[in-house]
């Protein structure tokens, strides 16, 4: 077993890119700003000078070209690792991603595949208005081919991204921005947290894996169970406590394919179920997760499934904490479940 | 009712065609002749000496039917009437295919009539090695490689054989071992794929290069400016191809701001490697697929070439081009008919005769219709047998996650 140390999230990507590049020289790094500066969050920092221009490098501002780039290099035994700079701006790359990357093993029968890992800043609570502070996972997980994930700490973040780079599946990971630096619990009033007291920033140096298509039970409990994933498992575990609830909290951390059993057998236990997500309500992921609690729990179910999510509203840049599905809606959805 | 009068004397045009139906053919406005040399700069020049190119027309096959010019690429006898039997091969499987489709054998069809020195000249000028992400419409790849003709036709019938097991629509080919990528069907998305594809290539070190291709009215979706900016950023082994075959559909090049500037024309801005040439003539295609092969294996950078051409028939199976342009249009093209050109040169060359071109077409056709007996036995869309069942559940992911093991299970298969 290799060392551990103290890292934020920023670092434990930037140490899984570290021991990728390092192993397999078919792992490459690329995306706006991810070469020389090392990316406008740090998460590929110092990489290119250790690995050279054509393993790190910076590219055109054009989401579609670096999917389809990455998809070109990955069919042609390459392991690329690409990072759309925001999530909001994953868009362009929208088609490539839906039409080509999420089917090339199917249309071709398994002849040709694209093993490459997307990674890309979500959600809010960094003040970065409309375009910077999107969590368009749903858009995705709607795609059959692609695992969408989505990391809650940095042991996870550095497990899960080395996972992905291994897998022969295309892999998507959704980073919560507002957890790069620090754990957050849903209180933006209080001083930022830190990984560096957080059992889960203690993160192994060398190379080891996250399973994808598992989740990680969190919190045991035995009241309900809160299904969350990314910002919200933090607001979760907080707002549990606050309220005197011993909640379940299941960190999802994959999306498709979402690890139902560990879900399942939890609800069974519990009998009451809510659901967290940071993105709009309406054909939100959450609304996929209830469907399928309440198809294999039913008869287990006290109480209706409730979901707490941001509003079917832009995420707005001055509202951005009546926005954030917080720990006084948590609190809430928590009780009424719990009283229903 | 009359119009209010614009205050807006700008306004704004909306392109159109020469001719409608029943309206004179009109190509004079193109400019485009089979007779004026134009230079050949070196494969390893700046890329600004070839931009005068994207405005000219390199040709090699001239009225009289001999080679002429800097761009001759002096094939021997055997590989012009090879050049001759591949395209020979693509038409009559084409025509094949239509006959099928209408039978109602086959869901869809695309031909390549009139257009097919263009993938079969690119098909022969590049090395078997070479990575080709084509568009839909260049099925003379495949026979410049001798593809199993059987193979393709099981791919055509999505029977219990083909390769894809019956998910794609016909002729969106895969060939992995014939270095052939998959088709798409959406347009242009293999375009900066491939350099990709031609950038891992470099990385390895391999001397291999990457072809693709798209047609005139794709050069206006964003993944070809997407392809270019990469091509001409990382200056990847790439040969990008745009086949202005005059018509998009029902939409005619101008409509893809053809009016205004060649296609070719569009990669000086990227700083790309830049050639126009008639794609009619086999020998000018070989020549300048040759060219920008070359300079990319040398590590000498992209190339985009235009190749002016004519798409003599429909769309697809569900096009009929009687109803946007005149029914004579494939006959007045300027630049005539790449199958008749080539056989003319190696008729004034003495190495062809028409008993000889009939015998040809005569064989080609037997073995068409022999290959597609063969195909047909293994069973058609419409009568089976297809691929089993449950393998439309595979391959979505690497395993068979729950959700899909479980849908699969809802449909009792």
């Amino acid at each position: 077993m290799s060392k551990t140390a103290r890292m934020t999230m920023i670092q434990a990507i930037n140490s899984a890119h570290d021991v990728l590049l390092e192993r397999d020289e078919r792992v490459c790094a690329f995306g706006e700003d991810a070469g020389y500066f090392g990316g406008v969050f740090g998460c590929t920092q110092g990489l290119q000078e250790k690995y050279g221009l054509s393993r790190v490098f910076d590219t055109p501002i054009n989401e579609a070209a670096i999917v389809a780039m990455a998809i070109g290099m990955a069919a042609n035994g390459m392991r690329p690792i690409a990072e759309i700079q925001f999530a909001d701006y994953i868009f362009p790359g929208f088609d490539q991603i839906v039409s080509e990357l999420s089917r090339l093993r199917y249309r071709t029968a398994g002849a040709f595949s694209a093993p490459l890992v997307l990674r890309t800043p979500c959600g809010g609570g960094i003040y970065g208005g409309q375009t910077h502070s999107m969590s368009p996972e749903a858009f995705f997980t709607h795609i059959p081919g692609l695992v969408i994930t989505m990391p809650s700490n940095p042991y996870d973040a550095k497990g899960m991204l080395i996972a992905a780079s291994e897998s022969d599946d295309p892999v998507l990971i959704f980073e919560p921005k507002r957890l790069y630096n620090g754990p957050f619990d849903g209180d933006p009033h209080k001083p930022a947290l830190s990984w560096s007291s957080h059992e889960k920033g203690a993160v192994p140096t060398g190379h080891y894996t996250v399973p994808l298509g598992k989740a990680d039970v969190v919190r045991e409990g035995t009241a309900l169970t809160v299904v969350a994933y990314g910002t919200m498992v933090h607001v979760a575990l907080e707002s549990a406590q606050l309220a005197g609830i011993d909640a379940e909290v299941i960190d999802l951390r994959t999306l498709i394919p979402y690890d139902i059993e560990t879900i399942a057998k939890s609800v069974n236990k519990t009998g009451r179920c809510v659901v967290l997500h940071e993105a709009p309500r309406t054909s939100g992921f959450g609304a996929e997760l209830m469907a399928q609690i309440q198809e294999e729990c039913f008869y287990a179910l006290e109480a209706p499934i409730k979901r707490v999510t941001g509003w079917d509203t832009p995420y707005p840049h001055a509202h951005e904490w009546e926005y954030f599905p917080g720990q006084t809606r948590v609190m809430r959805a928590l009780k009424e479940t719990l009283e229903a | 009712m009359t119009p209010a009068p614009s205050r807006n004397r700008a306004g704004f045009t909306v392109p159109e065609p020469p001719a409608r139906p029943g309206e004179k053919p009109d190509f004079s406005g193109l400019g485009l002749s089979q007779d004026i040399p134009v230079t050949r700069p070196d494969p390893d020049c700046p890329a600004k000496d070839t931009h005068m190119l994207a405005n000219a027309l390199i040709g090699v096959l001239n009225s009289e039917h001999q080679a002429q010019g800097q761009w001759d690429p002096a094939l021997s006898p055997k590989t012009l009437r090879q050049g001759l039997h591949v395209m020979l091969k693509t038409r009559l499987y084409d025509d094949r295919m239509l006959k099928l489709q209408r039978q109602g054998k086959i869901s869809f069809y695309m031909k390549a009539l009139g257009e097919e020195a263009v993938a079969c000249a690119a098909g022969m000028a590049l090395r078997f090695e070479d990575m080709l992400f084509p568009s839909y419409r260049q099925q003379g790849l495949l026979f410049a490689r001798d593809r199993d003709m059987v193979a393709m036709m099981t791919h055509c019938l999505s029977n219990a054989k083909d390769n894809l097991k019956g998910r794609q629509l016909p002729i969106h080919y895969t060939w992995k071992e014939g270095n052939f990528f998959s088709i798409s069907g959406n347009l242009g998305t293999q375009f900066p794929q491939a350099v990709g594809w031609a950038m891992a290539s470099a990385a390895r070190g391999e001397d291999t290069v990457t072809a693709s291709w798209v047609g005139d009215g794709t050069t206006a979706e964003g993944d070809f400016h997407g392809a270019c900016t990469l091509a001409s950023t990382y200056q990847a082994p790439v040969i990008l191809n745009v086949v202005n075959n005059q018509w998009a559909i029902s939409s005619f090049a101008g409509i893809a701001g053809g009016l205004n500037a060649t296609f070719a024309a569009k990669g000086i801005g990227y700083g790309l490697a830049t050639l126009r040439v008639d794609g009619n003539d086999f020998l000018a295609v070989y020549a300048v697929t040759r060219w920008a092969a070359d300079r990319a294996r040398a590590g000498h950078g992209p190339t985009l070439i235009e190749h002016v051409t004519y798409r003599a028939d429909a769309h697809s199976t569900s096009d009929d081009p009687s109803r946007y342009r005149p029914k004579e249009e494939a006959k007045a093209w300027p630049l005539g008919d790449p199958v008749e050109r080539l056989k003319s040169h190696l008729i004034a060359l003495g190495e062809w005769d028409e008993a000889r071109h009939e015998a040809l077409t005569d064989a080609l056709s037997k073995e068409v219709l022999a290959s597609y007996k063969t195909a047909e036995s293994y069973g058609t869309l419409r009568d089976g047998p297809l691929s089993p069942v449950p393998s439309m559940f595979e391959d979505v992911f690497v395993g068979q996650p729950w959700h899909l093991r479980r849908q699969r299970q809802d449909l009792g298969v």
